[in-house]
């Protein structure tokens, strides 16, 4: 078992015929994952790799080959458009890894999102997720990698992990694997200020999942959500946590890499979320070579 | 990204925004020549020379000045003004060069306020806050007192309602002023709106917002920052930017598609994803800390980087005469560990390494990466983890004296 992809994930890939969207699928492909299509507007009818079928538009993609998640690869300028063709066309993921979008672009791909999740709420159907922006992705070691994870320091296994950060999810993964310890799902909800996901939603889905037994949980300087994740960790879950909060050292007002990571007026520093975290019984890592050695720590 | 007073007041000028008359001026001439210009246009010898730098805090340090002498006086201030190093509690203690001013007309006002608006990324709309505390830092109010803060949220596919702004208005209690004024207040948070969505802000700041005697509302001051990544749709950008503001480091690194943020510290970093950047630093101080080892940059390479990028992030942190030592920290993903390390070698070659060099390699095409690295013939330490890099760079920078 796992969260939001497996096995059975199929998966079009927008953007396919451009530099990262076919360097990557290629890699998707060849890990396992079940790409079906592909989307780049002007190119329907080509194949990419001579095998998957590509498509003008989303909608068409998703009638013919049955796709249920869809992975971005679009350039800034046009990917929210992206995002939005997505979730009309009915992905159940929506997964996007472009860098650089104007959060004034994702605060519009939120209130659909948004206003399409009450819809499907008031329906009882399953909701649209959206993961990212500037984000990895999220991969089910063994079954489905959807992003741009190196695939092979992934170990099948129990432990769910979630991150703000790339490189950080790649460390705590590296440590985990090493340890013999493998990952049911790890979720990369990326590092910008106005996004899909967030650590509750994530966190809800691996308190619900059997077979997570344990979840890292690695967040950054900047907004609240690691506050909200506490809140959420004391108030609903009895699987041990592990954190680690990147940014200690960061100085106030600086945006450090990620849009989303920077201490403003004050908020938003490491020591706020470490110790909210730590009141919600989650342990927190003294280091960033400890994440996975901490977990283990709180393991039966 | 940032813009100067004076470029925000131009674009409140663009969107219907009321704000004092005033002209900016680079020498002292020119202050004279725009004081005369005011006078003359307003019929008062009373007006307001500001510094234009990008820190707040300008008043306290002596960068805001009245005169009420008209433009004899102003160009006497000017003389002071221009090319002095202005310290506000935002500069640091070197300060910041003034090397622009802005000279406005002076207005008597009856009431300070506080208008701003930020993308509330919790919230996940651009939110509006107004305050009866104007004129203080925002801050300071929302640690201090909460409370009078008031804030509203932008429906996104609606825009700012007419009600939004009434109900702030009315809550600042511009009632006492007369109803035009609350409508006057209404049309320029609308304004304000129509300005923070078309440009793509992430910040724009009325601190203080003032009410005049006529019950006029009026922007004394204007603070905005961009959303850098609109900078695509945004080709006017690059002429507001004022590279005497900026780091010139962070500003060459930008060039190079590479972030870069300069710090304190001795030990120059390098590593791929802004995450592990940032945990690179920390570890570094958490290890370095009693022995005054500390990070010199934040540094992130990203995750598509080219050797030549690597090889020009190297010679970047070389460049400063801080770095005592440098951690390179790479878990290749997309980045493979062998272009990281054909880079740094390629740079370390070119630029003669002079300092300790510890590299942590990890992940995609590790073996290759390594291999590259021990058969350059460079003295180069290699680190298993991170804790092991950081410990190897404290001990290095000990050795080559850089402890205090």
């Amino acid at each position: 078992m796992s969260v939001l992809v497996g096995k059975n994930t199929k998966v079009l890939v927008q953007g396919i015929t451009g530099g990262a969207g076919s360097f990557h699928a290629k890699q998707m492909i060849e890990y396992g994952t079940k790409v079906v299509a592909g989307v780049t507007p002007t190119r329907g009818g080509e194949k990419f790799e001579g095998k998957v079928p590509v498509f003008d538009t989303v909608e068409r993609a998703v009638k013919e080959s049955g796709a249920d998640t869809s992975v971005i690869f679009v350039p800034p300028p046009g990917a929210a458009d992206a995002i939005l063709e997505a979730i009309d066309a009915g992905c159940a993921l929506v997964v996007c890894i472009t860098e650089g979008i104007p959060a004034m672009d994702m605060i519009k791909v939120r209130h659909v999102l948004e206003a399409t999740q009450a819809e499907q709420r008031a329906a009882g159907k399953p909701l649209t997720r959206l993961i990212g922006p500037n984000c990895p992705g999220i991969i089910t070691p063994g079954a489905c990698k959807i992003g741009i994870m190196p695939g092979h320091i992934h170990k099948e296994g129990h432990i769910g992990v979630v991150s703000r950060s790339g490189t950080l999810t790649y460390e705590a993964v590296g440590q985990l694997t090493s340890l013999g310890i493998g990952q049911s799902t790890c979720v990369g909800i990326g590092g910008d200020p106005v996004a899909g996901m967030d650590f509750v939603d994530v966190l809800e889905l691996f308190q619900a999942d059997p077979d997570t037994h344990g979840v890292i949980m690695i967040g950054e300087i900047g907004g609240g959500m690691e506050e909200r994740g506490a809140k959420f960790i004391k108030e609903k879950m009895n699987k041990p946590v592990a954190c680690f909060i990147a940014g200690t050292t960061a100085p106030p007002g600086k945006r450090m890499g990620h849009a989303g990571a920077i201490i403003a007026g004050g908020k938003g520093t490491a020591a706020e979320k470490m110790k909210a975290l730590e009141n919600a019984g989650a342990k927190i890592a003294p280091t960033p070579s400890d994440m996975a050695s901490t977990l283990k720590s709180m393991m039966k | 990204m940032k813009i100067h007073e004076y470029q925000a007041k131009q674009l409140f000028l663009k969107y219907g925004v009321p704000i004092p008359k005033g002209y900016p001026a680079f020498t002292v001439d020119e202050v004279e020549a725009q004081a005369k210009r005011l006078v003359a246009e307003t019929g008062s010898e009373v007006l307001v020379v500001k510094a234009q730098i990008h820190a707040g805090g300008r008043g306290k340090g002596g960068g805001v000045k009245v005169v009420k002498g008209g433009a004899a006086e102003a160009r006497k201030v000017a003389e002071k003004m221009l090319g002095m190093q202005l310290i506000t509690h935002q500069t640091g203690p070197e300060g910041q060069k003034v090397r622009r001013l802005y000279v406005e007309q002076g207005l008597v006002m009856e009431r300070e306020l506080y208008l701003g608006a930020v993308v509330d990324r919790d919230r996940r709309r651009i939110a509006f806050m107004a305050s009866t505390e104007g004129g203080v830092e925002i801050e300071k109010v929302a640690a201090e007192t909460p409370e009078k803060i008031l804030t509203v949220h932008v429906d996104p596919t609606v825009g700012l309602s007419p009600y939004q702004a009434r109900q702030l208005g009315f809550g600042l209690g511009l009632m006492q002023h007369g109803k035009e004024t609350i409508g006057k207040f209404a049309k320029l948070m609308g304004a304000v709106y129509e300005l923070f969505v078309k440009e793509d802000c992430s910040l724009c700041e009325i601190n203080p917002l003032v009410i005049l005697k006529n019950g006029d509302v009026v922007a004394l001051d204007g603070k905005i920052n961009f959303d850098d990544n609109a900078d695509f749709r945004h080709k006017d950008w690059e002429g507001l930017r004022d590279a005497d503001e900026e780091d010139p480091v962070e500003l060459e690194a930008k060039h190079a598609g590479l972030n870069y943020v300069s710090l304190d510290g001795n030990v120059g970093c390098l590593v791929n994803g802004a995450g592990l950047a940032m945990a690179t630093m920390d570890i570094i101080k958490h290890a370095g800390e009693k022995y005054g080892v500390a990070p010199a940059n934040f540094l992130d390479v990203g995750g598509g980087a080219t050797q030549e990028q690597v090889t020009k992030a190297f010679k970047m942190i070389l460049h400063s005469p801080k770095v005592k030592a440098i951690f390179v920290n790479i878990f290749g993903g997309i980045m493979k560990c062998d272009v990281i390390a054909a880079g740094v070698v390629a740079a370390a070659k070119e630029t003669g390494l002079k300092v300790p060099l510890v590299v942590r390699l990890e992940g995609t095409n590790v073996e290759l990466g390594r291999k590259i690295l021990s058969e350059s013939g460079l003295a180069i330490q290699a680190a298993t983890t991170m804790v092991d890099g950081a410990n190897k760079i404290v001990a290095a920078v000990g050795n080559v004296g850089g402890a205090k």
